[in-house]
């Protein structure tokens, strides 16, 4: 009995907390940055292009095989406007078949595809989750915007630059390393 | 003159599942019962097997990775990292500090996820409503913290053999500790609520009790073995990873009944959270997240490796066999639910019919593991 209403009195305590719940349709969540959804395609706008070669190691790293990419010379690259040889033709995502792991943006070497927020790609046609390159390069412009995206080579190259030159001069002795301070302060939770 | 004939009655046979609002899972379980007693019971696994183990065969290393995800799917990171570790085994390969440290936090943060869920259902298989909306509010607040670190909320592919994916947000030491103290308050919270309610007391005490010897000879493992009173771990009893270097207790039960078993579950997300204090106190600030010298697609030398980790259902074990190239040869998965379930025969047998729900709950089976 005791313990019955011990648990009723924690229960009334609680009673008046913010519920946490958020009512789907109408209220959504906020997505984490590093959140992955649907995989989908990223444009070069300096020079025009897709970055996607059609190299097909995505295609073939893809764990449910839900993805097929076709390839031809780039026409950009006879006018000596792109550095790129070869460019996408034809390419289509499954999304229905897609299982958000993430490996394609992980092997793909030119920065090409990445992993977007999108996560409510719902139809009602049977094929309607089959996404062909234009559809994926304007959800990718979607999420580049959105993002702020930045192709990660080339962050990764900046950071070892920077790495390389702390590293001059604090072999030099002059400087001691700077320190990296969280942009955001930490939370936890909701 | 008609002769007389003593009356006979027969048992009656009643199907439960695969869609009975209260199972867990689709799992179907044939009872022969004798009023409100069954007399006999039999479980029916496989509706959602989906041919791991073959799959696997046929898939890349890096690849079998995400099948691993879909086995237990409360505990994907303690099934990516037994995996993780099999491999890492097979292939020698040395983990940085850094990386194994965050390996060990995600997994005991998802221990706690998992017997979160678990807390809420053992409540809502009693008839209370509130401890499933609690254990849910806690889990979220965790998967969260992986979305945050591994891009999903519960299928992550974020092990990789040789280390993790990518780095952690620089904000994460911070918000993990916030979230283990957090969690240590909440745990109380849960633990008050239910454990010695007396209604709950009287649906769980002495009922599907399993003896330690019947435990053993069923090859039960994880928190049902210790409810029964045997102190086995793989944590402590063969340390992997890093478990040799953090104090920390093995809650073990007296009677082997439903109530130890929900009660050592509450006691072991305690112990989890003074995991994931200290090794966030010993975790390197910096260092690399990924080993050196291990490619892409890893091709493993010849041999076979078996290793076991302690899941929060139980031993989780891998068996590879390679042959030196990129897929495996063989791969044998160990389930601790498919194990537990087996003695579900044992405790169900006279006890009532409507304590075969809290029963089965008690095992905490994964059905996704079960069928594999
Ligand atoms: S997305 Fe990347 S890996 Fe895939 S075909 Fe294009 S360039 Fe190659
Ligand atoms: S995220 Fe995974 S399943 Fe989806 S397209 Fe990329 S590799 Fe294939």
């Amino acid at each position: 009995m005791l313990n019955s209403l011990k648990g009723l009195l924690l229960t009334l305590r609680i009673a008046p907390r913010k519920p946490v719940t958020a009512e789907y349709p109408k209220k959504h969540l906020p997505i984490q940055d590093s959140y992955m959804g649907f995989p989908v395609l990223t444009w070069d706008s300096r020079i025009g292009e897709p970055y996607c070669t059609g190299c097909m190691v995505c295609v073939r790293m893809c764990p449910t095989n839900c993805m097929s990419a076709l390839m031809k010379d780039n026409p950009l690259n006879k006018e000596g406007k792109s550095p790129r040889k070869k460019i996408i033709e034809a390419f289509e995502i499954n999304y229905g078949r897609c299982i958000l792991c993430g490996i394609c943006e992980e092997v793909c070497a030119f920065d090409a595809i990445t992993m977007s927020h999108q996560h409510e790609l719902g139809s009602m046609a049977r094929n309607g989750r089959r996404v062909d390159l234009p559809r994926l390069l304007e959800l990718g412009k979607l999420y580049q915007d959105e993002s702020g995206w930045r192709p990660p080579t080339e962050i990764e190259k900046e950071k070892q630059a920077a790495l390389k030159t702390v590293q001059a001069s604090a072999a030099a002795g002059a400087i001691p390393p700077p320190v990296v301070q969280p942009t955001s302060p930490p939370q936890a939770g909701p | 003159m008609a002769q007389s004939r003593p009356l006979q009655s027969l048992d009656m046979m009643v199907n439960m599942g695969p869609q009975h609002p209260s199972t867990h899972g689709v799992f179907r379980m044939v009872l022969w019962v004798d009023g409100e007693y069954i007399v006999e019971a039999e479980p029916y696994i496989g509706y959602l097997h989906r041919g791991t183990e073959k799959l696997c065969e046929g898939e890349l290393y890096p690849q079998i990775i995400t099948l691993f995800d879909r086995l237990d799917y409360l505990a994907n990171f303690n099934n990516e990292w037994t995996l993780c570790l099999a491999m890492e085994k097979l292939m020698s390969v040395q983990v940085p500090e850094r990386a194994e440290y965050i390996r060990l936090i995600l997994c005991e943060l998802n221990r706690i996820a998992s017997h979160m869920l678990f807390y809420g259902t053992m409540g809502l298989d009693a008839g209370a409503m509130t401890p499933v909306m609690w254990g849910f509010r806690e889990r979220e607040r965790i998967q969260r913290l992986f979305e945050a670190t591994s891009g999903a909320r519960m299928m992550h592919n974020y092990f990789r053999i040789g280390g993790i994916k990518e780095d952690v947000p620089e904000d994460w030491k911070a918000r993990v500790s916030g979230l283990a103290s957090e969690l240590e308050k909440s745990i109380e919270e849960c633990d008050k609520l239910l454990t010695y309610n007396e209604v709950y007391l009287v649906r769980s005490v002495n009922v599907g009790k399993l003896s330690a010897k019947e435990a053993l000879e069923w090859g039960v493992t994880g928190p049902c073995l210790r409810a029964s009173g045997i102190p086995y771990d793989v944590r402590t009893s063969e340390p992997y990873s890093l478990y040799n270097r953090f104090q920390f207790d093995i809650p073990v039960g007296k009677n082997g009944d439903t109530w130890d078993r929900y009660a050592l579950r509450v006691e072991e997300m305690r112990q989890s959270v003074k995991i994931i204090k200290q090794a966030l106190g010993q975790m390197p600030d910096t260092g690399p997240f990924m080993a050196t010298g291990v490619r892409r697609i890893p091709r493993p030398p010849k041999g076979e490796v078996y290793l076991g980790t302690e899941n929060p259902r139980g031993e989780f074990g891998v068996y590879i066999v390679s042959d030196g190239g990129d897929k495996p040869y063989r791969l044998k998965i160990r389930p601790p639910s498919f194990v537990n379930l087996q003695a579900l025969k044992a405790m169900l047998r006279n006890s009532y019919i409507a304590d075969s729900v809290m029963i089965l709950g008690s095992l905490d089976i994964v059905l996704g593991e079960v069928d594999r």
